[in-house]
Formats: structure tokens, C-alpha cells, sequence
């Protein structure tokens, strides 16, 4: 079936908050789905041995595991903490545009603080 | 005999009939998962730079055991029943869309098999 022409929407809309908010929610929900393969892979390199574990670790503990973790834990901070907001958005409170845009100022502020403050604490325990 | 077109039967066409619980599963998920996130996220961040025998010496406490192998079915069924709704969103080509749900469904039952079996192994094993 060959694709139809669709008037422009991506180009033309112009871009709200809330709106962005929106497909973070779904982008960060698929790259947690990615980061679950690689918890997935780090449990089964566990039960595997020291040897695989070792190989598995040294990359995770690398400035690059380390810097993807940072950004992991942001990612997972947002995509729960916007989640908790569609949780209120169920029970039908919240839906106007005022509050879901000072609601969602409160999820991308929460996520920013949680992580920073995960890893200030991690690092300054080390 | 519900009034319903032939060709329609035949390709499944109408109301999957279980929408509701797909939503109700996720809205669960998504409840068991804020504890367990939270509790996961700082646990895998200070772990992040641990030895082997450290790693897994924290996880074959019992707790910590039950803890993971909580997390690994709720956030892994969490993410299926998204990924689900993705995939039906984007992929318009029926067989293409039919495939992509049943290897969805079949790889996070597989790895969530596997994730457990591997908790368990290396809690039971270090005893």
C-alpha cells in the first residue's frame, strides 16, 4: 500500500511544554526498555562468573558506563516522577492547562534534584 | 450470532475486549514500580563500581534478593505492556505489527526467566 501525502504537522505545530513533556515520557519509556536489556545482561554476567562479571563491571565503572548511568538515573527520575503525574491525571484531577503545566515545571524540577542528588551522595560516599 | 460482516471475523477486525485490563496491569506496574525504582536506582548506582564478591554479597541478602526479583517482573511487564502500545501505534503493516507483539511477548517472558533464575543462582549460590 503506498504511503498517502499527510498535511504537515511536526513542521508547522509549534512545539508547548506539555507537549514535550508528552513524547519525553514515551522516548524516556523506550530507553529504559533498552536499559532493562542491559540490567538484564548484567544479572545474567553475575550468575555467569567473575569473569564475564568482571568484563561487564569494568564497563559500567568506566567514565562511559558511569556517564550513561548519570544519564540513566535521570531518565528513570523523569519518566517516574512524570508517571506519578499521570497517575493523577487517572483519578481526573489536575487536567487543565494551568496545572498540568506547574505540574509539570514540579516533575522535570524533581528529576533534576533526585539525581543530583543520588549522585552527590554516591560520590561524596566513594 | 452476533451481526457481524464475515470478512471482519476473518481478520479479526473490532474490539480486542481486554483494553481495560492492559490499562488497569500498567496503572499496577507502575504503582509497585515507584518504590522499587527508587530503591533500585540508588542501590545500582552504589553498586556501580563494586567488586564481585561485593555485588554479590549484597545480593544474596535475602531482602535484597526478594527486592530484585520484584523489580525485574514489575518494571519488565511495566515496559511490555508500553513497548505494546508503541508498537501498535507506529507499525501499520498487519503482519509486520502481529510479529513485532509476539517477539515482544516472548522476549520479555524470556528475559525475565532468565533475570530471575540468574537472582536466584547467585543468591542461593553464595551461601
Amino acid at each position: 500500500m503506498a504511503s498517502r501525502p499527510i498535511s504537515p504537522h511536526l513542521q508547522i505545530y509549534r512545539w508547548y511544554f506539555t507537549m514535550a513533556l508528552s513524547i519525553a515520557h514515551r522516548a524516556t519509556g523506550i530507553a529504559l526498555s533498552v536499559g532493562a536489556l542491559f540490567l538484564a545482561w548484567w544479572l545474567v554476567a553475575l550468575a555467569t562468573g567473575p569473569g564475564t562479571f568482571g568484563t561487564v563491571q569494568w564497563l559500567v565503572a568506566s567514565w562511559i558506563g558511569q556517564l550513561a548511568l548519570f544519564g540513566w538515573t535521570f531518565v528513570i527520575f523523569f519518566h517516574c516522577a512524570n508517571g506519578i503525574r499521570h497517575l493523577v491525571w487517572d483519578t481526573g484531577y489536575g487536567l487543565d492547562v494551568r496545572t498540568a503545566h506547574w505540574s509539570g515545571r514540579i516533575v522535570v524540577g524533581a528529576a533534576v534534584v533526585l539525581t543530583a542528588l543520588v549522585w552527590l551522595v554516591t560520590l561524596l560516599l566513594r | 450470532m452476533a451481526m457481524r460482516n464475515a470478512r471482519a471475523v476473518l481478520h479479526a477486525e473490532g474490539s480486542a475486549h481486554e483494553g481495560v485490563e492492559h490499562w488497569k496491569l500498567q496503572r499496577l506496574t507502575a504503582i509497585a514500580n515507584i518504590p522499587l525504582v527508587i530503591w533500585f536506582v540508588v542501590a545500582a548506582v552504589t553498586l556501580s563500581d563494586g567488586s564481585y564478591e561485593a555485588v554479590t554479597l549484597w545480593l544474596a541478602h535475602p531482602l535484597n534478593t526478594i527486592l530484585m526479583v520484584l523489580l525485574v517482573v514489575s518494571t519488565f511487564w511495566h515496559a511490555r505492556l508500553g513497548i505494546q502500545v508503541i508498537i501498535e501505534d507506529y507499525v501499520h503493516q498487519r503482519a509486520v505489527r502481529l510479529g513485532s507483539l509476539v517477539a515482544l511477548n516472548l522476549g520479555v517472558v524470556a528475559l525475565i526467566v532468565a533475570c530471575v533464575v540468574a537472582i536466584i543462582k547467585v543468591s542461593v549460590g553464595s551461601r
